[in-house]
């Protein structure tokens, strides 16, 4: 019996893209199995680490989301160099509602997500018309203007911050939100962009002027994407408010800006999938060298130069080629 | 001819960019169901004209009205929603994606939803038929290639299935044969006799005389952005001053 190599995609792809007319488990398998890691390895194994290592994962998570709402700007061709503006402004919402009104965490979250996500809308709507770089040095400026803001007038208490927050009541319970918002967010912004609506989207970041000659309002599309990807930083900002208890200046910090761009760069844009990993491999690389000291931030970079320079398409978009590439032997009458 | 009124009404439209007069006081009539030919030398301000047409430039002065309405200086996306459709001189394409998954963009727009009475149906059966419609071989592998895999004879068809997509009343085609061989021309000209026969207006822009003057009602001739000439063909070209513009003066 002769035998040879065949793609395991080859009878998925040859039909529909959207029809799945399955002919076995074990094509079921290939499809879902990428899936099923991120969703089995938060919500059944992450739990199984250590209090501190899952500290590391929740932190992780947050950046993750940060990196997530960076790709959906991105995939309007809205550059953000200010993650932090929207982590900030769900910061300082959750925070005064809880601060001055006593309101449950289980309620400044969402309402934090919500209205931060308008409110953050609303702030970039007059720039939505720039491009590139331009709209980059908007998200880059706001959430450093706020902060000084906050110091100078002192509102929201100052440069002391809001502390003495309600936190989650364990952490599990914290861990869990942040674990399934991240599930929600990778997998609904993943199915978003793969619908008409999402081809949208795509097409004005391809040729903005061919998608304003289709009939199609562009302005009011990247408003949508504007108020999607900003609500997912701000529940992360919510998130961590009350995790730590505080809501301060540090929650417009440059680190909240870069890190999602790091990621994103490193695990590959365009996906969703590829930002959360890249942040899964740079937050715990960080952990993990914090015993170098101040050598730290050398290997670190070295870290991040190689990816870049190794895997420029980013690793989950290396990672994903080599499994379409995958193969299995099939026999030859 | 169905109504008195014309459908396109252009009247001193008039366009400068920074000291340069692009487009200097043209005005003109359209017929519904009419086929307008713009001809005129390069920089006579032909493009201009469609941009603010269209809405992708804004007029210093001057009035377009549309089915009686003013529309002069609505943004794009507004315009082509009443009905006027055009396609850019250099194609614009969806490079990344897919030829027929180009045509979901104008497929998705709210031209189209309201005009198949809030039925989305399915977008992809529709956009390969207008792939077909313009000359893509039916369930060929062209229509599922990327965009930037095309050549320019194809891009040129999917510029012009775009805009037949959003069910347009008045088509504005910007130099739609420039670039192409006589063959693809002769594979061109049935689908835009084909779209007249539905009663679609057109205007077209275009520097292949011969292939124009067979089918266009009427010629305008541009020239330093003013119009120098209108009228049926063989009479335009017949005209001291668009002899002038094509060949110089005498000396």
């Amino acid at each position: 019996m002769k035998k040879r190599k065949e793609r395991i995609d080859r009878g998925i792809k040859a039909r529909s893209a959207d029809i799945f007319a399955l002919s076995s488990y074990r094509e079921m398998l290939y499809l879902l199995a990428p899936g099923a890691i991120p969703v089995i390895g938060l919500l059944c194994f992450a739990p199984l680490l250590s209090a501190y290592w899952k500290e590391v994962v929740i932190s992780t998570a947050v950046y993750a989301l940060l990196a997530i709402s960076w790709d959906m700007l991105m995939g309007a061709g809205l550059l953000s160099l200010g993650q932090s503006l929207f982590f900030g402004i769900g910061s300082y919402i959750a925070g005064t509602l809880n601060y001055y009104w006593g309101v449950s965490p289980f309620l400044t979250i969402p309402i934090a997500t919500l209205v931060g996500g308008a409110l953050c809308m609303v702030l970039l709507l007059p720039v939505l018309r720039l491009r590139g770089i331009y709209f980059a040095m908007v998200t880059l400026v706001l959430p450093l203007m706020f902060a000084r803001l906050v110091e100078a007038t002192r509102i929201f208490g100052g440069t002391e911050g809001l502390t003495g927050l309600t936190p989650f009541p364990n952490q599990m319970t914290a861990f869990y939100v942040i674990a399934v918002a991240l599930l929600c967010a990778l997998f609904g912004f993943r199915r978003i962009m793969s619908s008409d609506y999402g081809l949208v989207i795509k097409a004005i970041n391809d040729n903005d002027r061919s998608v304003m000659n289709a009939g199609i309002n562009i302005y009011w599309y990247k408003a949508q994407v504007l108020f999607m990807g900003a609500s997912v930083g701000c529940f992360a900002g919510a998130f961590v408010t009350h995790l730590d208890m505080f809501a301060g200046m540090p929650g417009f910090a440059l680190d909240y800006s870069i890190m999602p761009v790091a990621a994103a760069v490193v695990g590959g844009t365009g996906t969703f999938a590829g930002p959360m990993l890249g942040a899964f491999i740079l937050v715990p690389l960080s952990e993990m060298l914090r015993a170098l000291g101040a050598l730290r931030i050398v290997f670190y970079g070295l870290f991040l130069v190689i990816f870049v320079v190794g895997i420029p398409e980013g690793i989950f978009s290396y990672i994903q080629q080599k499994y379409h590439q995958l193969e299995r032997w099939v026999e030859v009458e | 001819m169905k109504s008195e009124s014309p459908l396109l009404k252009v009247s001193d439209l008039t366009k400068s960019f920074g000291g340069v007069m692009a487009v200097t006081g043209i005005s003109f009539d359209l017929k519904e169901g009419e086929l307008l030919g713009v001809i005129g030398p390069n920089g006579s301000g032909k493009t201009t004209l469609v941009n603010l047409i269209t809405g992708f430039v804004k007029p210093v002065s001057g009035k377009v009205l549309y089915k009686g309405a003013n529309i002069t200086g609505k943004p794009p996306y507004k315009i082509v929603d009443l009905g006027i459709s055009r396609t850019f001189q250099m194609v614009k394409p969806f490079y990344q994606l897919p030829a027929f998954k180009n045509l979901i963009v104008p497929l998705y727009s709210p031209r189209v939803k309201k005009l198949a009475g809030g039925k989305y149906g399915a977008r992809d059966a529709v956009a390969l038929d207008l792939l077909e419609e313009v000359g893509f071989e039916r369930d060929a592998r062209v229509s599922y290639k990327a965009a930037s895999a095309l050549p320019q004879g194809y891009l040129k068809r999917l510029e012009l299935a775009k805009s037949i997509a959003l069910r347009p009343d008045l088509i504005i085609l910007d130099e739609l044969f420039s670039g192409l061989s006589l063959a693809e021309v002769a594979g061109i000209v049935p689908i835009i006799e084909k779209l007249l026969s539905q009663g679609k207006t057109i205007i077209m822009i275009e520097h292949r005389l011969k292939e124009l003057f067979r089918i266009a009602d009427r010629i305008m001739v541009l020239n330093y952005g003013r119009k120098i000439a209108e009228g049926p063909a063989a009479e335009v070209m017949e005209s001291d001053a668009v002899k002038e513009a094509y060949l110089g003066s005498e000396v």
